[in-house]
Parts: structure tokens; sequence; C-alpha cells
């Protein structure tokens, strides 16, 4: 059967579909945020409230923070869309599973990656890091999370089919999420000794693109696999 | 080539593997004592670490094994997933434990070695912390595949997992060394030459062969089992059951 819909219109539709799910469930991406707020609190409140001491340990503390947040909203992704059949509906259609994904990820990066970045700054100035600092935090925010939700996606693919896949996921997800914190923080410590830090930013992007290119492969075969 | 789909079905590899253990322990004990003959009594005391460096003739294989074993992994789980082989499927599965049994070897006797000789037990250096890594990825696998109950889906899973992995391997441990570095460089290459005495390097080398072997030895044991599980509905397995066959 040859399908009317073309992939582009296929792919904004989930996009679009995604979105509104969202906004009616505002919980959804509220919670995450908060989650995110009140771990990156906690830690002035457990190491002590020294200036010096929170500068340095700052941007570690707030992506980390932010991979956590990130890693506690993945489960959303396919969950629904697996509970309700929706899910086998993709693997049906006429158009390549991989490409649905990347829409999936789109938009599950932008009801909870995106909000991550916008509040960022401020944890950023509550942790006293230099203005400097801060914006380098959002730019390796901007160019990270997106490859968090994508290595996330394959995570998530593999357990969807497990009643209780939560911890299981974390573990299988987290070392793979170390290179993007390694470069990312080291990114921000080096500009607030004002270094360049092209270098940093350059590996952050590549890993991106690598991740984009792979792992909607990856995640569309492990729905599969789970889907069988 | 015939020998190859033979080991393809789980009945010859059962009957093959079982010919073969014995006389891959028998050389992988022959080669372990040569090499801690070799290590522990012939080779020279190092002139900076003292008799505490001997612990390499472990530690070394043991990291190397732990390499290796994921790489057999991501080429079977390529392998299982191209060509949908079940054997490919249980080497995978039997091997993800000894390979988290190897790094987690290989980060012991390391933080014995670093007490000495840096004075710590542990240091967030490159090499440790990538082996750190790579031990929980093993966990990761051993992990996904007793969480999902089907077998087949179990070994599809955990090789595309494998596959993820194998990807990631080299860009954590990049990244890791970028990050920080105390570890002493490497001293065994094959090409540009050692920069190791090769009363020192021939028990190394003789170590990670009896290692290999013994991995050979305890992948196949590993296997035979897994096979039986799987196969348990058929007769042949029923027979060995029974008793009426071996």
């Amino acid at each position: 059967m040859k399908s009317k819909l073309s992939l582009g219109s296929a792919f904004g539709l989930l996009l679009k579909r995604d979105l509104i799910l969202a906004m009616r469930r505002r919980s959804e991406f509220v919670n995450p945020l908060l989650f995110f707020v009140l771990v990156v609190a906690l830690f002035p409140l457990a190491v002590g409230s020294d200036p010096n001491l929170i500068r340095k340990i700052g941007p570690g503390v707030i992506w980390v923070s932010a991979l956590l947040a990130s890693l506690l909203t993945l489960d959303n992704m396919f969950r629904s869309d697996f509970e309700d059949g929706t899910l086998e509906q993709y693997m049906l259609s006429a158009h390549p599973v991989s490409i649905l994904v990347v829409a999936k990820v789109i938009a599950h990066w932008l009801i909870t990656g995106l909000p991550l970045i916008l509040v960022a700054p401020l944890l950023g100035v509550l942790l006293s890091l230099p203005s400097d600092a801060i914006m380098v935090l959002i730019l390796t925010l901007l160019l990270g999370t997106p490859v968090l939700s994508l290595i996330g996606s394959v995570g998530v693919a593999l357990t969807v089919g497990l009643r209780r896949g939560g911890v299981l996921l974390s573990l299988l997800v987290l070392p793979l999420y170390v290179p993007v914190l390694i470069f990312a923080t080291d990114a921000v410590n080096t500009a607030a000794i004002g270094i360049p830090i092209t270098a940093q930013l350059s590996i952050i992007g590549a890993m991106l693109f690598l991740a984009l290119a792979l792992a909607p492969l990856a995640t569309a075969a492990s729905l599969r696999i789970s889907l069988s | 080539m015939r020998f190859y789909h033979r080991l393809a079905s789980p009945r010859h590899f059962y009957q093959i593997a079982g010919q073969w253990i014995p006389w891959l322990g028998a050389i992988s004990l022959i080669l372990l004592a040569w090499g801690l003959y070799e290590g522990l009594l012939v080779a020279p005391t190092d002139y900076q670490q003292g008799e505490s460096y001997r612990i390499i003739f472990i530690h070394v294989p043991a990291a190397w094994m732990s390499m290796f074993i994921y790489l057999i992994m991501a080429i079977a789980g390529a392998i299982n997933l191209v060509w949908r082989m079940k054997m490919a499927e249980v080497v995978l599965v039997s091997s993800a434990p000894i390979g988290a049994v190897f790094a987690f070897l290989a980060l012991v006797t390391g933080s014995l070695w670093g007490k000495p000789m840096w004075g710590t037990w542990w240091v967030w250096d490159a090499r440790l912390t990538s082996e750190l890594f790579l031990l929980f990825l093993y966990l990761g696998i051993i992990a996904l595949h007793g969480a999902i109950e089907d077998k087949r889906t179990a070994g599809r899973a955990v090789s595309i997992l494998a596959l993820v992995g194998v990807i990631n391997l080299p860009i954590i441990h990049f990244s890791v060394e970028w990050w920080n570095t105390l570890h002493q460089g490497s001293t065994v290459s094959v090409m540009g030459g050692s920069k190791m005495d090769s009363r020192m390097l021939r028990p190394l080398l003789i170590m990670s062969f009896a290692f290999k072997f013994y991995y050979g030895m305890i992948l196949f044991m590993r296997a035979r089992n897994e096979v039986l599980d799987r196969e348990r509905n058929t007769s042949w397995v029923r027979q060995i059951a029974e008793g009426k066959a071996s």
C-alpha cells in the first residue's frame, strides 16, 4: 500500500502531536524542571556555603543535575505510546521508523531539555558562576542535552517492554553519558579561567552529529525487538 | 566451511565444545604455571618499583582480556543481528559475566598495585576510570539480559547494547584521557618495540595467552549450559538429561 502521507508531513504531525500532548499534561515538563532546581539547591546545603567552593563545583553540579533530570523523563518518551499500541502503528507505517524516532526525540528534547536550559542561567547565578561561564554553560547545555536525549532513546527503546525498567534504564544509559559530561563541564571550567573553548565545543558538536546519525537506527532496531 | 556450519548448530556445538574443554583447560593451566614461574622467579626486580611490580602479570592480561571480551561480544552481537545466529547470541550472553570478572580483577589488582606506587588505593586516573566504566557497561548488559524473560528477545536486545557500547568505548576512553591522566604510559607495543625488558615481557605475553585459553574454556562451559537451557524442549537435550547420551 502506498502511503498518502509524505515523510515530511508524518514527521511534522508526530512532532506536533507529542507537543500538544505535553501541553495538556503540564506536569510532565514542570516536574523534571522542579527536580532539576531542587537537586542543584541541595548541593550548597550539603557541601557548605563557601562561595569559592560552590563556584568551583557549580558547573559539575548543574550538569549532573541536568543529566539526572533528563534521565528521569526519558521513560516517558515511548511509554504511553507503547501502552496504548501507538508504537506498533509506527512500526506498521510506510515510513522509516528511525526518522519517526527522530521526531519523538526532538519533541522530548523540546519538552524536557529546553526548559532546563532556560532556568540554567538562574542556577548559575545562584551558584555564583561568572557570567562568561554561564554563557558557556548554556552553550554546552544546548549542544549536550540533545545528545543525552538521543543516547537515552536507545536505552528507553530497549527497556520499554519491561514493567520495571526505570533503574535498569539508568544503569544502561549513565555510562554512555560520561563523554558529554566530561567535555561540557571541562568547557565551563576552562571558560571560567578565560581560556578559549572551541575544542571542547567542537567535540560535543561532533558527538551530537554522531549520535544523530547512529542513535535513531539503534533505537528503531531496539523498538522492533521490544515489540516482537 | 562445513565445520563452521556444524558449530552453528547448538547440538553439534554442545558436543564439540565438550571435547575441547579439557584441552583448553590443560593448555591454560600449563601456560599459567609457566607464566607465573617466569614472572615471579625469573623476571628481574624492577629498579624503581621493586618486587611489587610483579602484579603486572595479572593486572595487564586481565585488563587486556576485559577489552578483548567486549570486542568479541560486539562481534557476536553484530553477527546475531545480521544473520540471527543462535550460537552468536549464546557466545555473547555467556561472555558477559566472564568479561565483567576480568574488568573487576583488573580494577582490584590495579588498586592493589596503586597503593605502594601512588600511595593510594584509588585515583581518578584516566585508565582506571575507563576500566570502571567498562565494568559498568558489562553490568548493564548482564542486567538487561536478566530483565527480559524471553531468551531470544533478550539476546537481540543485548546485541544492540553491546554494539552501542563498543562504539562508545573509544569515545569514553578518549574523553576520560582528556580529563585526567596519571597512569604510567603503555609499556607494551607490538609495532614500535616494547620499552620493557624481554625477561619481563615474555611472562606477560605467556600470561595473556593463558588467560585467553582460560576464557575459551569458561566460555565453552557456560555456553554449553546456556545451550542446554535454551534447547531444553528438544529430544537430544532430554536424552542427556535422562542419562542416555552425553
